[in-house]
């Protein structure tokens, strides 16, 4: 693989939140760029918010952790809030074991979840197949 | 915290041949961890293996992440090296995977501060020896200054 | 030596089989329902497996353990009557029995006392290692039989409730040791992404003591929820409890922690409509 590419996941924007994804094929260049990529986003569009799903991450090492913990200060430094969104359970069982804690960075249950925090709002009552958010 | 038999990690080719013990497949296999992308490789042949051996999904993630901590540690702080996998089996028929990290390095001088959580001397947090240790059944590690870094590590089935 | 052993399990297996199966019934060391044509099963097989063992010029005390078949054997048998529950002693008597029959029809083919003698040196030095592996490999199968109780018991002791719309419960009976929080933290993480869950209510009625050990794997799982992006409460606190941690100076302070389930419930409800978007988990720990 060449790691100059950037690691595939677009930087979607929605408003003054933006919103990406982190691979499971993550290696450190490709890690490396995103934050690069993702602090130049933040910088040049003004975010407010930064959603990262990260669902399709099989593991978190210490690497990633930091990547991520690092990403938060920058983004807050920026003045945009970061919300990682989606960890499976067995990725954060290994972390706590693992003795990492991810100081400072904001977790929620799956995008919708982050995106609410963010600001956004689903459409009426949520049920099972509730979408759309609107701009507030 | 011994190791049921020995470990054999004399020779540090890049590949060695497989040890035959009457054992079932998967065979032992050796993979070096030269670049970045060997960290990839070694992750995805250490999943296959735990889900050969029959690990459920968090003690594949697990040891996944155990692996590359230790991997990483060999490629940032030794150099490079290798990491084998073999097959240990208990008289009962309980299963267990079992990863060998080998470097060439500096060694660790103070082996008792690296295992203390917030040790480090290069990326990472200093969770990769300690944390591994946490994650796995059984850790071993033998090293010194100058004498390179071994770090063996098993974690057994829960049936 | 070898030639006479080996030719005595050739022409008299049946005899020594019959001998062998009979010497554990006589001794009674089987307190278990095996039964006798199970007995004569695992003869016939280890006696077969003596054979090629005895001809592949290994040293006789490692013929036992570097023999596949035989290895097998001894070890099948003895995880046998180890889940039959028979008592360790027993299984390495019952396999320590054979050296008896072995020698019964050693005895058919030579008077000579010298050869008899030196014959019964010999299959002490082949055997004992079998009565050994036996031993060894009974204690490994009781170990594994406990450990996979336990494991049952914990998967069956720690059911996740779900009390409210997105609020989860996992009620904690007896105490919070490291196998036990791995398959809490399981449970309870695999619901709260089933439920969508946004809080989950730790209950600590049914945990005897809580030491700094205990306290800890709760912090382990209350992070863990945490990352998930849901929260935790703690109740069940009782004012024992309370000031054990107090005295133990364990910090519980960044967990919210309630005296009853139904406390917690509330407060679980409070925090999912409360202070609303901004009013999150702020410090992520």
């Amino acid at each position: 693989m060449n790691g100059l590419r950037s690691p595939g996941v677009p930087i979607l924007r929605l408003g003054d939140v933006l919103v990406t994804g982190l691979l499971n094929e993550l290696d450190d260049r490709a890690a490396i760029a995103f934050t690069e990529e993702l602090t130049e986003r933040i910088s040049a569009e003004g975010a407010r918010g930064v959603l990262i799903d990260i669902s399709r991450l099989e593991i978190i090492d210490s690497f990633v952790a930091r990547t991520l913990m690092e990403l938060t200060t920058v983004a807050r430094l920026l003045g945009a809030r970061v919300i990682v969104a989606g960890m499976r359970p067995p990725v954060a069982i290994t972390l706590v074991e693992l003795g990492i804690e991810l100081v400072g960075v904001e977790t929620a249950l799956n995008p919708e979840q982050g995106l609410a925090a963010l600001g956004w709002r689903q459409a009426p009552q949520p049920l099972e197949g509730a979408r759309r958010g609107t701009s507030r | 915290m011994a190791l049921p038999g020995e470990s054999t990690l004399a020779s540090h080719g890049p590949k060695r041949p497989a040890r035959a013990e009457g054992r079932r497949p998967p065979a032992p296999a050796a993979y070096p961890v030269r670049t970045e992308e060997d960290l990839l490789t070694v992750r995805h042949a250490v999943r296959a293996a735990t889900v050969a051996v029959g690990f459920g999904l968090v003690d594949q993630t697990r040891v996944v992440t155990a692996a590359s901590e230790l991997a990483r540690n060999a490629y940032v702080h030794g150099g490079g090296g290798t990491v084998s996998l073999d097959y240990p089996r208990e008289p009962s028929g309980r299963r267990g995977l079992r990863l060998t990290v080998t470097d060439e390095g500096p060694g660790i001088a103070d082996l008792e501060a690296a295992l203390t959580d917030g040790f480090t001397t290069g990326a990472g947090l200093g969770h990769g020896l300690g944390g591994a240790r946490r994650l796995m059944d059984e850790f071993t590690v033998r090293t010194g200054p100058g004498e390179g870094t071994v770090v063996v590590v098993t974690r057994w089935a829960v049936r | 030596m070898r030639e006479r052993l080996t030719r005595a399990l050739q022409e008299r297996d049946e005899e020594i089989a019959d001998r062998w199966v009979e010497l554990q019934m006589e001794q009674a060391l089987l307190d278990t329902d095996i039964g006798e044509a199970e007995l004569r099963e695992e003869a016939d097989a280890l006696i077969e497996a003596l054979v090629p063992g005895l001809q592949s010029g290994v040293p006789v005390d490692r013929v036992v353990t570097s023999t596949p078949g035989l290895h097998e054997a001894v070890v099948g048998l003895s995880m046998r009557r180890a889940r039959a529950g028979a008592t360790p002693t027993a299984t390495s008597l019952a396999v320590l029995a054979i050296k008896e029959a072995l020698l019964k029809a050693v005895q058919r083919d030579t008077r000579d006392a010298e050869e008899l003698f030196a014959s019964a040196v010999f299959m002490n030095r082949l055997l004992d290692v079998a009565g050994a592996l036996s031993f060894e490999t009974y204690v490994e199968g009781r170990e594994e039989i406990i450990r996979r109780q336990s494991q049952q018991l914990m998967e069956q002791s720690t059911p996740v409730v779900r009390l409210w719309r997105q609020v989860l419960a996992v009620p904690l009976i007896g105490t919070l040791d490291t196998a036990r929080t791995q398959v809490v933290m399981e449970n309870l993480l695999q619901a709260i992404q089933d439920h969508e869950a946004l809080v989950a209510i730790i209950d600590i009625t049914g945990v005897p003591t809580v030491d700094t050990a205990v306290a800890q794997h709760l912090m382990q799982t209350v992070n863990a929820v945490r990352l998930m992006g849901a929260d935790c409460v703690i109740s069940g606190v009782r004012p024992s409890i309370a000031q054990t941690i107090a005295q133990l100076g364990i910090d519980l302070s960044t967990i919210l922690t309630r005296a009853t389930l139904a406390d917690a419930l509330a407060a679980a409800i409070k925090l999912m409509d409360g202070p609303g978007p901004d009013g999150d988990e702020g410090d992520g720990r």
